[in-house]
């Protein structure tokens, strides 16, 4: 069964005062139905996710009640992509025909709280001083800087490029370029980690809605195809956030494995890919992420960002709306910004965004506590 | 005599009170991969049939990083406030017999600290609490020379 987008909607990130996340979430769904030409009774269920915004299927009660089969998820940062998994997964199964992928969020300022009790950890974690992401990413990179030769440089290039695309997205949150000396002179948040090479907690609500492929002309003459999804979780051995403690054996992340798996469900190679979205909580994981999602070896980072390759008009451009570190980290919607930029661009929608190029095949990728990651190929 | 008491952060931690200290995690009998703190199953084998066991002293820094900012209380519950707080150190430490373990370090200087380098477990004060006892916590020291 071939599973179809039919329409994609969005909701400003950054923050917005006057709305809720809720609000945020409502909104983006009401774009993605005009989208499609569809009104809410058309949609036959939906999955969707917040963290801090509320329950996602209380939307029913602006939206309508129409008795629909709703669920909600939640996957850390990988919630909206855990979202879209099961919404393909309803479509493809035969259950439904037309469905929604639904995900919104509204943080408040500063760094995450983390309740290690959310987490299956004693208190004495957070009590320590532990339980913190922006720790765990620094460490990751640190060693994988150590064991690749990737340099601080490539942590700047990425992050500076990031605030030059979100610049050219209309619902970024980060709207000012910054030069490669700002990011080079902020303040050191977790070694090797600088503050502007981190995304920051923010609000956005973005959806998907899918439909039976065979019927997908029928609302819109760009379906854009989900070739596969795939959602995978840490095996032991792989280093992941919120860890007392890490096997010896070292094992392939999350990413690896759901990268894998979605490559072989649809037939298609890294090497195809045209377009991606890679989870860029942090510079460093973005750069890693490229690796672990099959774009090029541990350690080839260097050369392909020093030459310009992951650039909008690059061999393999990345996060051409500049990723989670130009519009901010809302948790339940990020998954599914992801998707939305990847739609836009497949469809030539991009504006001044878009890769210059006959676009047939993009890839997502998104990574959520406590070791998770969801991945999408989507074609013309 | 004060009666001051030196409490561990939490029991089951570390061995105390020790003029050895050592961390105390769980080996799996049938496996024989180890977890810290201590938990009732083998998260590789998943059988229900771990043993207490204590932890190396010594050990290899495997990665690290300085943590910069003063972290979010609750649920960080350490002696400073946000004017007084002082960035800490904290890593991965390889122990044997066959785990990595999280720790805070007692250096906070990124240039004294190393990937490889060797490290030992120090148990010291995190804070005192409301009754004038102090709370202890594990932490890794560079070993010198």
């Amino acid at each position: 069964m071939d599973v179809a987008i039919i329409g994609v909607g969005i909701h400003p990130f950054g923050r917005t005062e006057e709305a809720s996340g809720r609000d945020q979430g409502i909104y983006a769904v009401r774009q993605a139905l005009k989208h499609a030409g569809l009104e809410w009774k058309d949609i036959q269920f939906a999955f969707g996710g917040s963290t801090d915004a509320g329950a996602a299927d209380t939307m029913v009660n602006s939206l309508g009640l129409t008795g629909l089969q709703f669920i909600n998820v939640a996957n850390g940062c990988a919630t909206g992509g855990s979202a879209l998994f099961a919404a393909y997964t309803a479509i493809a199964s035969g259950a439904w025909d037309v469905g929604l992928a639904v995900g919104f969020d509204k943080h408040p300022r500063g760094a995450f709280a983390v309740d290690p009790a959310d987490w299956g950890l004693g208190s004495w974690y957070g009590e320590v001083g532990l339980a913190l992401t922006t720790q765990w990413f620094g460490m990751k990179i640190q060693k994988y800087m150590n064991d690749y030769g990737i340099s601080e440089d490539s942590l700047i290039k990425v992050a500076e490029r990031a605030y030059r695309n979100g610049s050219l997205a209309p619902y970024s949150w980060r709207k000012r370029p910054m030069s490669y000396e700002e990011i080079a002179n902020s303040v050191m948040i977790n070694h090797p980690l600088r503050q502007y090479m981190f995304c920051s907690p923010a609000e956005g609500g973005a959806a998907i809605i899918l439909c039976n492929g065979n019927v997908a002309r029928k609302y819109t003459s760009k379906p854009i195809y989900l070739r596969a999804a795939a959602v995978r979780t840490r095996k032991y051995g792989s280093f992941e956030v919120f860890s007392p403690w890490l096997a010896l054996d070292q094992a392939p992340s999350p990413t690896v494995e759901a990268s894998r798996a979605a490559y072989e469900t649809a037939g298609i190679g890294p090497e195809e890919i045209q377009v991606a979205q890679i989870q860029d909580t942090e510079s460093g994981s973005e750069i890693m992420h490229m690796a672990e999602n099959g774009f090029c070896k541990h350690g080839e980072q260097e050369a392909l960002i020093r030459n310009g390759d992951t650039e909008i008009n690059g061999r393999l451009p990345i996060n051409t709306d500049g990723g989670c570190i130009a519009n901010g980290e809302p948790i339940g919607a990020s998954g599914l910004r992801q998707v939305y930029d990847i739609c836009v661009q497949l469809r030539g929608e991009a504006g001044k965004r878009q890769v210059q190029k006959k676009l047939k095949v993009g890839y997502t990728h998104v990574y959520g506590a406590p070791g998770l990651s969801a991945v999408t190929i989507l074609t013309t | 005599m004060s009666g001051k008491k030196q409490i561990p952060i939490e029991e089951g931690l570390f061995t105390w009170p020790s003029d050895d200290p050592r961390l105390i995690g769980a080996r799996c009998r049938s496996c024989s991969r180890v977890t810290f703190p201590v938990q009732q199953s083998c998260p590789y084998c998943t059988l229900e049939d771990m043993e207490r066991i204590e932890l190396s002293k010594r050990g290899k820094l495997w990665t690290w990083t300085i943590q910069g900012f003063y972290p979010k209380s609750p649920p960080y519950a350490g002696p400073e406030t946000k004017e007084t707080f002082v960035p800490y150190g904290v890593g991965y430490i390889e122990l044997a017999p066959g785990v990595k373990v999280e720790s805070r370090l007692t250096e906070n200087n990124p240039e004294k600290l190393k990937i490889g380098m060797d490290v030992e477990l120090v148990i010291q004060k995190f804070k005192e609490d409301e009754k004038g006892n102090e709370v202890m916590i594990y932490a890794f020291k560079p070993v010198v020379g």
